[in-house]
């Protein structure tokens, strides 16, 4: 076997999602051989990534500002609130082109298998921003998989109450799928059909 | 529908075969241990997903070996496809139609269609309600494989809501304290609850309006199985069933009586710290004339009525249009002269019939068709 920081190199690449031994071994002799100016790139944009970009005050997403592109830009509406359970979702969403309105990023779903109750996910913050007032429509855009539907559930109930319509984008959604995985056509109809919750 | 051809690698204690069949019957005679059960086990893993004989893909999976791979060449209307799957235990299996990768293996389901009937069948009768839960539900899905999904989903929205009360009750193990039902993660439980009766409904109505069409013909194979001794009658037991009457296969209605009674048992629910409404808790009663079968059959009896719930799944799929295959595994050697005779007429004109037995002589002569030997891990067609 390897040792020293080749070792390591595989080691942390193997621990990166979808990759497996045989490629994280692939990528470091890649970088090995690579040129010395390029590995220094990645490694800054690795270093810069963990320094520069937070999630957003208002809605979670990732940006590098306090504040997220989303929520500074001044033409998007506030009365309408899509929520979606991970960042990459916020970017399904807006390439549908469909939306105008502001995101909130739960940061997961609702899943007792893995421990995931509602205080693990940003609902509270959710909440307060609902109490300002400003928000008419609620959409709920969590991925349309079990998990994601109790999510759904769970806030039609809590936020129905507040006399806020709440609405859920429309089947037609491949069912047990990531909303991330959804093509703009299919995700920018569902949410043209999405339906008011009752 | 019938199978042309079939190949298996590192299929239990297969290292590769390739088995090239016929439609209508075929005869698989070998010594006990050949491997002729693993042959026809194959079969049925493909056409459902699960074997008759173990819950979990370890034994299956040739002692040494990684994965197993099962492919089988469907003659179906006049058009041929390739099903295939690959079996790694503990992960999921991969499955291609037509060469061509599926999203979910279970999206297989429905390419092959098999009867499957096996001496572990006596459970049917004699064993648990899960058992019977399972061989309505394999059915339902060889009838309609849409509900390989209904299945999927409700299980685990029951997995997860099971989850959510086995939490709140050891929490409250360790506090002494219930948890009500609106603090903590409990809260969440509506949410489910709204998922558990949507596609429990589903489930429940394609098992009641499936007992209803399979009943008689249950009927009717017991009393051609029997000759005339005996009347055996199905019927579904459901939780939800009250003295206002059993249930009926109205979705709405099922969806609605799930919701009451999930409310009603809220708090039972906690205490237990698991779900207690829901068509996992339902049964089907098994009647043979005045008493059940469960208990109070003889073997005979027993394995006669194994036989009959096999043999009317097959009378109905066909009577609907869906020509399965059929499988007996070691049927002959349960049966005397003369029934042996009865079965081989009842399985005239069927489409394909695969049948085992460890002992030539015990095959009827009315079961015309090829045979084949099966020993030390070949396939050998001898007629
Ligand atoms: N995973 C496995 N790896 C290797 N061999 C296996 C595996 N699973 C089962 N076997 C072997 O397969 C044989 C059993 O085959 P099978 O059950 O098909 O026999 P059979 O021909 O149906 O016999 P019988 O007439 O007794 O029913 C046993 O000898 C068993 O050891
Ligand atoms: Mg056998
Ligand atoms: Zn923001």
């Amino acid at each position: 076997m390897y040792e020293g920081a080749l070792a390591d190199l595989i080691e942390e690449l193997g621990r990166l999602p979808g990759v497996g031994p045989k490629s994280a071994q692939r990528i470091a002799f890649h970088i090995l051989s690579a040129d010395a100016h390029d590995v220094d790139r990645l490694s800054d944009a690795l270093k810069r990534v963990k320094q520069l970009v937070r999630v957003c005050e208002i809605c979670y997403n990732v940006s590098e500002e306090e504040r997220c592109r989303i929520c500074r830009d001044g033409r998007r509406t506030d009365e309408n609130i899509c929520v979606v359970e991970e960042s990459k979702d916020v970017i399904a969403v807006e390439r549908t082109g469909e939306f105008r309105g502001r995101y909130h990023v739960l940061g997961g779903a609702i899943n007792p298998l893995e421990g995931i109750g509602p205080d693990n996910l940003r609902i509270r913050e959710l909440m307060t921003r609902l109490q300002a007032g400003e928000t008419k429509e609620l959409i709920l855009a969590t991925d349309p998989n079990t998990e994601g539907e109790a999510t759904a559930t769970y806030l039609a109930l809590l936020v129905k109450p507040m006399g806020i319509t709440v609405s859920r984008l429309a089947s037609g959604l491949p069912v047990g799928g990531d909303l991330e995985y959804a093509d703009e056509v299919t995700l920018g109809r569902a949410f043209e059909g999405r339906r008011v919750l009752d | 529908m019938h199978v042309r051809r079939f190949e298996l690698i590192d299929f239990r204690s297969y290292p590769h075969v390739v088995v090239d069949l016929e439609p209508g019957p075929s005869v698989l005679v070998g010594p006990n241990g050949a491997g002729k059960t693993n042959l026809v086990e194959a079969l049925g893993y493909l056409a459902t997903l699960g074997s008759h004989r173990v819950s979990a893909d370890a034994p299956l999976v040739r002692a040494g070996a990684e994965k197993a791979i099962l492919r089988a060449l469907i003659a179906h209307e006049g058009r041929e496809l390739i099903a295939e799957l690959e079996l790694v235990p503990g992960k999921a299996n991969r499955a291609r139609l037509g060469r061509q990768p599926l999203p979910r293996a279970r999206d297989i389901l429905g390419a092959l269609r098999v009867i499957l009937f096996a001496p572990e069948d006596l459970a049917l009768i004699r064993g648990e309600p899960a058992e019977r839960r399972r061989f309505l539900d394999d059915l339902l899905v060889a009838r309609h494989p849409r509900y390989a999904g209904v299945r999927a989903d409700y299980d685990r929205v029951l997995k997860q809501r099971n989850t959510l009360l086995r939490t709140a009750y050891l929490a409250r193990k360790v506090t002494g304290r219930r948890q009500a039902s609106d603090s903590g993660d409990l809260r969440t439980l509506e949410a489910w609850d709204k998922q558990l009766a949507e596609y429990g409904s589903e489930l429940l109505a394609g098992r009641l309006s499936l007992v209803e069409a399979l009943a008689p013909y249950v009927t009717k194979a017991y009393d051609a199985v029997s000759q005339g001794k005996g009347r055996a009658a199905v019927a579904y037991k459901s939780s939800l069933d009250d003295e206002r009457g059993t249930l009926t296969a109205d979705r709405e209605l099922i969806t609605a009586k799930m919701l009451n009674a999930l409310a009603a048992a809220r708090d039972a629910e906690i205490d237990r710290g698991s779900t207690l409404v829901g068509p996992q808790r339902d049964d089907i009663a098994l009647q043979l004339g005045d008493l059940p079968a469960k208990g109070y059959a003889s073997h005979g009896e027993s394995w006669s009525y194994a036989l009959a719930l096999r043999l009317a799944s097959y009378d109905l799929l066909r009577a609907e249009g869906i020509e399965p295959v059929l499988i007996l595994d070691d049927v002959f050697a349960e049966l005397d002269a003369t029934r042996r005779d009865r079965l081989a007429e009842l399985l005239d004109g069927a489409a394909q019939v695969l049948v085992t037995c460890a002992v030539a002589g015990d095959v009827p002569a009315a079961l015309t068709g090829a045979r084949y030997d099966v020993a030390e891990g070949e396939v050998r067609r001898v007629v």
